[in-house]
């Protein structure tokens, strides 16, 4: 065995995590790892069991953080004999991870992080608590993330969803990942899978060797104004999904492989017209299904059993389920950001149907919440809206110069009640960015208020 | 334009909108709107021919290149000089406040020139960027109530001596230099708070447009009001600190 050095709070951790391990080292998939790498993910499993059990969250942050103390390369191991895919962007990466892990498993049992965190921690500890015949792995990966864990897993396939501005606060400058995606794919193996109707992601996949092309559409064009090949001013058709151009450069839409066109997915290459039945809403999603199904199918899936593999997924992480709050029905759906928004204006029921829609600031939703100011609330006139979360103040605000009716509750219960009483018994649609999403969701299970109506499992 | 309306310019939000300061133009409008007047946002995108006839001129904050590319259009169209000398109001906004100086920093880190509509230098900071809640105690001149926003930029903005900042920084970095946040220049107005600045002051908006209509019957700022209470709570832990390199060019000049 390697010499490793423990710190005493690891040592004891190992000793109470002794029978996880032993039940490990009986797997294939461990036995055939070095030891450090079989030591690193008992301990690892032991740490996020021991932090899911003192209530500290899912654990396989931590989990996967003590791993790769221990054993550095242990992603680069783990993700040995396994064909994987990666899916990154800033909007749909779980849906599509979801949607993806759903055609695969039609291959076998699937590793995948779609309901955990995309960081290579969080994905250093979906992969060592995978089961041992997990063949594929569908793997979610923060933007920013992507050429690391795309260096460290080696995979078949890339999975390009979009790129638009997130957390303002961080200057998360949409060009630089950009930039990096397309070192990242630069000289690679892996095929790429990529929306095509993004300038900025259709620059970076150019890079790749080998791409299929997906006009997934994006409604959110202001983050790719700019040329990302040369700066110059690139015009947009009016219609979603047309042909983008620079006026400057060469750079253009690349010619389409695969297209969404009237609930149907075209292929060009056969002709096929594939119908699109899913339980997830809205058109987002479909693309979604495209993406997935192209990335699945370069897996050796075939296109129809892809889809009809991913029409059960109904929520994702918690996102589309439906919930009853004392007697009121609330469907929970996620928008982070402007582009998210605009997709969302779609899903949600006709007015007057009210609306809750929750706001935080912390890290993970970016700390500068003034991104609402470019999401056209005007188009919520003609119903109630029920601002809440920690920035429900700003939004209130907001809403008053976009005309909306609205009053704000910054309690989220009381605020799904107070719409539900409005809806005079329909239901009403929550919309929450990321961490009031959580909030949301953990508020509803702790107080057991939760009583599931409609809840399919995924 | 609706001849009669008030115009309201929103100055290249493609290239400098990048933190939601549309939402100035939108306040502005709707302030107006809910007093009787008419008042309509003209949105002008790059390459397109800024008005020299309007009565307000909003421009917002953005990175480092769309930035230069906007102070190099409007340095060519000259409308907004025009604009300004034809007695018009113009409010403007971290990146916004920078071109309208006297010189900037461009994106390869040379020194550019600016509108020279403000008497003020930009030059790059060497500490970490500024990020965060920013308070500000207005000049007495000014006539107004404590300012809040929040800031976000790389630059430090040196006022020359015959400029008037807009105030003191309580809380955060501002301009980052003598404590000062912002220049104003008889009707030009800039300001580091984003937020947007006027969803969270009400009564800098009021001050603005009493500059083009006179005098304003109050309206109901319940909302912004408590928005405002909000984030000047919050700013003391929610502020960039400034350190040690911030503070030590902030004490020289």
């Amino acid at each position: 065995m390697t010499n490793v050095r423990l710190p005493t709070a690891s040592r004891r951790v190992i000793c109470r995590t002794n029978a996880v391990v032993n039940s490990l080292e009986r797997t294939a998939a461990l036995q055939r790892l070095p030891p450090r790498t079989r030591l690193a993910a008992g301990v690892g499993i032991g740490v996020g069991a021991l932090s899911r059990r003192l209530g500290r969250g899912t654990g396989s942050v931590i989990g996967g953080r003590a791993i790769l103390a221990i054993d550095p390369d242990a992603l680069r191991r783990l993700s040995q004999g396994r064909q994987v895919a990666l899916v990154s962007g800033t909007n749909g990466k779980t849906t599509t991870t979801s949607l993806l892990a759903a055609a695969l498993s039609r291959r076998g049992p699937v590793v995948s992080n779609a309901l955990g965190a995309n960081l290579p921690p969080g994905i250093t500890a979906a992969l060592a608590a995978a089961p041992a015949d997990a063949t594929h792995a569908a793997i979610e990966v923060d933007e920013a993330w992507m050429g690391t864990v795309a260096e460290a897993t080696s995979p078949a396939v890339v999975v390009l969803l979009n790129l638009s501005r997130d957390q303002l606060d961080r200057n998360n400058e949409v060009r630089r990942l950009a930039t990096r995606w397309r070192d990242a794919v630069h000289g690679a193996a892996a095929h790429v899978v990529a929306n095509a109707d993004d300038p900025l992601v259709a620059w970076a996949a150019m890079a790749a060797a080998s791409v299929t092309w997906v006009g997934a559409g994006q409604r959110w064009t202001a983050d790719a104004a700019g040329c990302p090949n040369c700066g110059g001013r690139i015009n947009f058709p009016d219609e979603l999904g047309g042909d983008w151009a620079c006026q400057n450069c060469h750079l253009r839409r690349p010619p389409l492989d695969v297209w969404l066109e009237g609930g149907d997915i075209v292929i060009r290459e056969s002709g096929e017209r594939l119908a699109v039945q899913l339980a997830l809403p809205g058109r987002c999603n479909q693309a979604n299904a495209a993406m997935a199904m192209e990335a699945a199918h370069r897996l050796g899936v075939g296109r129809s059993e892809a889809l009809a593999a991913m029409a059960a997924t109904s929520e994702v992480a918690g996102r589309y389920r439906t919930v009853t709050v004392e007697g009121t029905c609330a469907r929970l759906l996620l928008a982070k950001n402007h582009a998210g928004w605009l997709e969302t204006f779609d899903l949600l029921s006709p007015p007057p149907t009210p609306v809750v829609v929750a706001i935080n600031a912390r890290i993970a939703d970016g700390k500068d919440p003034s991104w609402l100011w470019d999401v056209p609330f005007e188009k919520l006139q003609g119903r109630l809206v029920v601002a809440t979360g920690e920035r429900s103040a700003d939004l209130a605000v907001r809403l008053g110069y976009a005309d909306v009716e609205h009053l704000r509750q910054p309690d989220p219960v009381e605020a799904i009640v107070a719409a539900g009483r409005a809806a005079g018994g329909a239901t009403v649609d929550v919309v929450a960015n990321y961490t009031s999403f959580q909030a949301i969701t953990g508020r509803l299970a702790t107080t057991e208020r939760l009583a599931g109506t409609g809840r399919h499992d995924a | 334009m609706t001849p009669d309306a008030i115009g309201i310019a929103l100055v290249f939000p493609d290239l400098l909108g990048t933190y939601g300061d549309s939402g100035n133009a939108t306040i502005l409008a709707q302030r107006l709107r809910r007093r009787g007047h008419l008042a309509e946002v003209v949105e002008i995108n790059a390459g397109g021919r800024v008005p020299d006839s309007c009565d307000l001129y909003v421009i917002g904050g953005g990175e480092d290149l769309p930035q230069a590319l906007a102070a190099q259009e409007l340095i060519e169209q000259r409308s907004l000089h025009r604009g300004v000398d034809r007695g018009a109001v113009v409010l403007a906004v971290c990146a916004g406040l920078q071109i309208l100086g006297q010189t900037f920093v461009g994106p390869d880190g040379v020194e550019q020139a600016g509108l020279a509509l403000l008497d003020c230098v930009t030059v790059r900071g060497r500490g970490r960027r500024a990020v965060g809640e920013l308070v500000v105690d207005p000049e007495a001149q000014a006539g107004l109530p404590r300012l809040t926003g929040y800031e976000n930029h790389g630059g430090v903005t040196v006022p020359g001596p015959q400029a008037r900042p807009l105030g003191r920084v309580r809380t955060g970095i501002g301009n980052g230099s003598h404590g000062t946040d912002g220049v104003v220049n008889g009707r030009v107005w800039s300001t580091y708070m984003h937020g947007p600045v006027l969803a969270r002051n009400s009564a800098l908006a009021d001050r603005l447009l009493g500059l083009v209509v006179g005098d304003l019957a109050p309206l109901d700022d319940a909302e912004s009001e408590a928005l405002r209470a909000e984030r000047l709570r919050a700013a003391p832990a929610e502020a960039s600190s400034p350190g040690s390199r911030w503070a030590r060019l902030a004490g020289r000049r």
